[in-house]
């Protein structure tokens, strides 16, 4: 197993139950372990009827409707089913190896009904894995990044830490994109009409340790990939989190309760075009089309307390220019662009919790929802970067999960996790889907894997998985 | 200075539920999380009720994105721990001895050696052996009205003093009325240690990230131990002057059974916490407090070692030294009982009754959803 969060866990595990003996190669240090899977808090369930900590249903269509939605029809449908399927059965194997769930988060309450949450976030569910795994037996080596493998005939043969080869039958890659690579970053941006280098600007909101090294490498012997270097997961952030690492906290919830403003202080899209929760994902890649890639979150008094306390303070001022001046704004342009968006508030009574009548008319970009006027001090405002959460492109794979050279699967080479995410997001995101592909598509790379080198026989662990 | 500046420990504890309030990951832990939510900002007063709320199981800290080696090096349990010391400290009453605290290893062995020297120095002048028993039993060597003379007004200070200190606290930030429900509550949440099970049930953390429940038990056998022998000593001041039979008492008795097996859970349960302590994950507290921790432990667990000795062997053997040890120790936990690590259970109870309280009324925080 190449890799040590979500999906090489869950690839592990399973393997190791069905027998196999597995080593896991894990590119951080014990204390940095994980990958992305650390800073998770959910994954999202099908469930035809309550079920622990969910509540109603959500089926097998709604779910498979709301990613079709999503990614704008880029989607695999066979594999994204899968996973589907797969994460209405897997909580309990989950539970069986630690993994604890509680109630969705206060803040967070819309994903009652989709989205099942990990006791303690991504890392109290890791700690679990690794724990069932070392009384599995599997064996773990940290600070093991794996940069190169030799492949002959499509097969797996070995794997190369540094100098040290550890031959194996079979593999599963489950090394994460490329997020946190910034070389890549910058080239998959490219160059914007500025003349600006865009990814130089990007936060990581991951490890540090998903360089995509293994990814690169794997494209460049001729797997198949799929997916876009430019697709990824993006939101706006707070510009003070740290380069790698911020996880959740660092994101900005007030969009939907002000204005957002770019440099030269104006406002670039609507910014109550829908429930945030719809749209906090879009918010990434906006900022990241401005010039600086930076843009400022701007509120008033009244929106205080309305929206999930973010982990910095904002900067505060008693009036819109000295507002201006904190955050390294044009005054007058600020303040000209607020008065009109004040003059341009209609409309009636303010409820954030339905898409209300109050919105703008006469002003492009407009705000559809929730538009009140900029108008009761202090105002508040936070300046916000892109913050990538992870890359989508990867490794072309089918129901097997096997890696594919030429549109021809290896026998005992598979894929799971983020390297193979962009099969079925080819782009756009629903909170907790990466961990309902990573979980599905890690187990049955698991599965085959111990199959593959134990030469076949293990039907049942696949049909479980498969369920 | 007042208890309710802002000085280091709660600024740092108010960094850290910031940032906790951001992410929220370990709302199902305990129930400071819960209590943080319905907070934006962190006040002294609110983080030293939410430092006393905290059960130091160690699980946030294990589960933390943003533990150590992260750059924002967030250790709940440790920015807590250090909080609630400057609780016990400064509305411990009188003001002036709240500062024991601060020095409390030191403090314990003082009082520790004071006590028992002079226990030792009473026996000695009464029986003028250590070694030999007399034929009166111990009432032989210490009167029983030295005793109640002696320990009676000790108490009754430590239980002025404690309630003085926890009243201070509970005013300086008032939940609003209570209620049956919220009372009922927070007496199932002490007496079970609700919190020490982790949220799952299944304990706390101590040398790793696995979850155990050797600190619930052990902590459950410490506090009924503790219970126990306080009923025994009750009881048997009832037959004392109620019932006109005074000590000692035979094995079948009911003083001794409650004695007896208080003692012996005391001791299991002390030694428990104590080699606990010793083998938890250095990060988890605060290191500075450690000697605190296991001073009162040790103390505790003396106490009840020195009184089971007393009870099985002082018939036989040395009963004036194991009578001067005891009566030593009890003084020494009765004297420091309102400026040591014996505070933590009180203000804990106090903490618990307020979030039952709490979270009954309204949020005043009303989230839209993010
Ligand atoms: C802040 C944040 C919050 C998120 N929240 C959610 C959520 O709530 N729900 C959800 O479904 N998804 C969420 N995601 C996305 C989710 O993290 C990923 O979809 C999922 O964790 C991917 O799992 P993985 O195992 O493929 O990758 P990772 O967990 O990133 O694991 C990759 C592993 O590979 C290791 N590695 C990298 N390169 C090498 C190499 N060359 N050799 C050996 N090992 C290597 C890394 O160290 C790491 O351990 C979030 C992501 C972030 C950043
Ligand atoms: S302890 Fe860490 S993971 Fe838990 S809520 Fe606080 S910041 Fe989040
Ligand atoms: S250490 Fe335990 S009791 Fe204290 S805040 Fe963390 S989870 Fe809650």
């Amino acid at each position: 197993m190449i890799g040590g969060g979500n999906a090489a866990l869950c690839a592990a595990l399973t393997a190791r139950e069905a027998g196999a003996r597995v080593l896991l190669l894990e590119a951080a240090p014990r204390a940095w372990r994980g990958g992305n899977s650390a800073h998770v808090r959910n994954i999202r369930c099908m469930h035809d009827a309550p079920q622990d900590v969910l509540v109603e249903a959500y089926p097998e269509e709604e779910f498979w409707q709301d990613l079709l939605k999503v990614t704008g029809g880029l989607t695999d449908e066979t594999l994204a089913r899968i996973a589907i399927r797969a994460s209405a059965t897997c909580r309990p194997w989950l539970v069986r190896h630690g993994a604890r769930f509680q109630p969705s988060l206060t803040g967070a309450l819309h994903t009652a009904r989709t989205n099942a949450f990990f006791l303690g976030g991504g890392k109290a569910m890791l700690n679990a894995y690794y724990r069932s795994a070392q009384r599995l037996g599997v064996r773990v080596r940290y600070e093991a990044p794996v940069e190169r493998i030799d492949v002959q005939n499509r097969r797996f043969v070995a794997a190369w830490v540094r100098d040290e080869r550890f031959v194996a039958r079979a593999c599963v890659l489950a090394a994460g994109g490329f997020e946190s690579n910034r070389e890549w970053l910058r080239e998959a941006w490219g160059r914007n009409q500025w003349g600006e280098y865009p990814g130089d600007n990007f936060l990581i909101r991951g490890t540090r340790f998903n360089t995509g090294a293994l990814l690169a490498f794997m494209l460049d012997i001729g797997a198949d990939r799929i997916g876009d270097p430019s697709q990824s997961h993006m939101v706006a952030i707070d510009a003070r989190a740290p380069l790698y690492d911020g996880g959740i906290c660092t994101r900005i919830d007030c969009v939907s309760l002000g204005v957002v403003v770019n440099r030269d202080a104006e406002r670039f899209y609507d910014e109550g075009e829908d429930f945030w929760p719809k749209r906090y994902a879009i918010w990434g890649r906006l900022v990241a089309q401005q010039r600086g890639q930076i843009a400022h979150s701007i509120i008033d008094a009244k929106a205080v307390g309305r929206f999930m306390p973010p982990v910095f303070p904002g900067v505060r001022a008693d009036t819109l220019a000295g507002l201006a001046r904190e955050l390294h704004l044009d005054e007058a342009r600020l303040v000209a662009t607020v008065e009109q968006f004040n003059a341009a508030c209609r409309g009636g009574k303010f409820d954030h919790t339905v898409l209300d009548d109050c919105r703008t008319e006469g002003i492009a970009p407009s705000k559809s929802h929730w538009a009140r006027p900029i108008d009761t001090p202090p105002f508040f405002g936070y300046t916000v970067r892109p913050g990538v959460t992870f890359t989508y492109l990867g490794l072309k794979t089918g129901e097997d999960s096997a890696v594919r050279f030429g549109g021809v699967p290896s026998d005992n080479l598979f894929v799971a996790g983020e390297m193979m995410a962009g099969n079925v997001l080819g782009m756009g995101y629903a909170a907790g889907v990466g961990m309902t592909i990573g979980t599905a598509f890690g187990r049955i790379a698991g599965a085959r894997a111990a199959a593959a080198a134990k030469g076949g026989g293990t039907k049942k662990e696949l049909e479980d998985v498969a369920a | 200075m007042s208890p309710l500046d802002m000085q280091v420990e709660e600024t740092e504890a108010a960094r850290v539920l910031g940032i906790c309030n951001a992410c929220r990951y370990c709302e199902g832990f305990c129930a400071v999380f819960p209590a943080t939510f319905r907070r934006l900002e962190f006040g002294p007063k609110d983080v030293h009720f939410l430092a006393n709320l905290c059960h130091q199981c160690g699980a946030c800290l294990h589960a933390c994105q943003y533990a150590p080696p992260h750059e924002f090096s967030l250790n709940v349990p440790r920015a807590m721990a250090r909080v609630r010391v400057k609780t016990w400290s400064e509305f411990a009453w009188p003001p002036a001895l709240g500062r024991l605290y601060r020095r409390n290893g030191l403090v314990l062995s003082l009082a520790l050696a004071a006590t028992v020297a002079a226990f030792l120095a009473l026996v000695m002048a009464s029986s003028g052996s250590l070694w030999i028993v007399p034929d009166g039993g111990f009432y032989a060597v210490v009167s029983h009205e030295a005793m109640v003379g002696l320990f009676a007004p000790v108490f009754g200070w430590a239980v002025v003093a404690l309630t003085i200190g926890v009243m201070r606290f509970w005013r300086s930030n008032p939940p609003g009325p209570s209620s049956a429900a919220a009372m009922r509550e927070a007496t199932a949440d002490v007496l079970s240690l609700a919190y020490l099970g982790g949220g799952h049930g299944e304990g706390c953390n101590n040398s790793d990230d696995a979850f155990s429940l050797a600190r619930r038990r052990f902590h459950h056998a410490t506090f009924y131990g503790f219970m126990l022998c306080f009923a025994a000593t009750s009881v048997a001041t009832l037959y004392h002057y109620v019932g006109g039979m005074p000590a000692p008492y035979g094995f079948a008795s009911l003083p001794k059974i409650l004695g007896m097996s208080g003692g012996v859970l005391l001791v299991g349960g002390t030694a428990g916490l104590f080699w606990l302590n010793l083998t938890r994950d250095p990060l988890q507290g605060a290191p500075e407090r450690k000697s605190m921790d296991l001073g009162f432990v040790a103390l505790l667990g003396l106490t009840a070692a020195s009184g089971l000795a007393l009870a099985l062997l002082g018939r036989l053997i040395a009963l004036p030294l194991l009578l001067a040890l005891h009566l030593g120790a009890v003084m020494a936990l009765f004297a420091t009982m309102p400026y040591s690590k014996f505070a933590h259970g009180v203000y804990r109870g106090a903490a618990l009754v307020r979030w039952a309280v709490e979270k009954r009324r309204p949020n005043e925080v009303i989230l839209a959803d993010e």
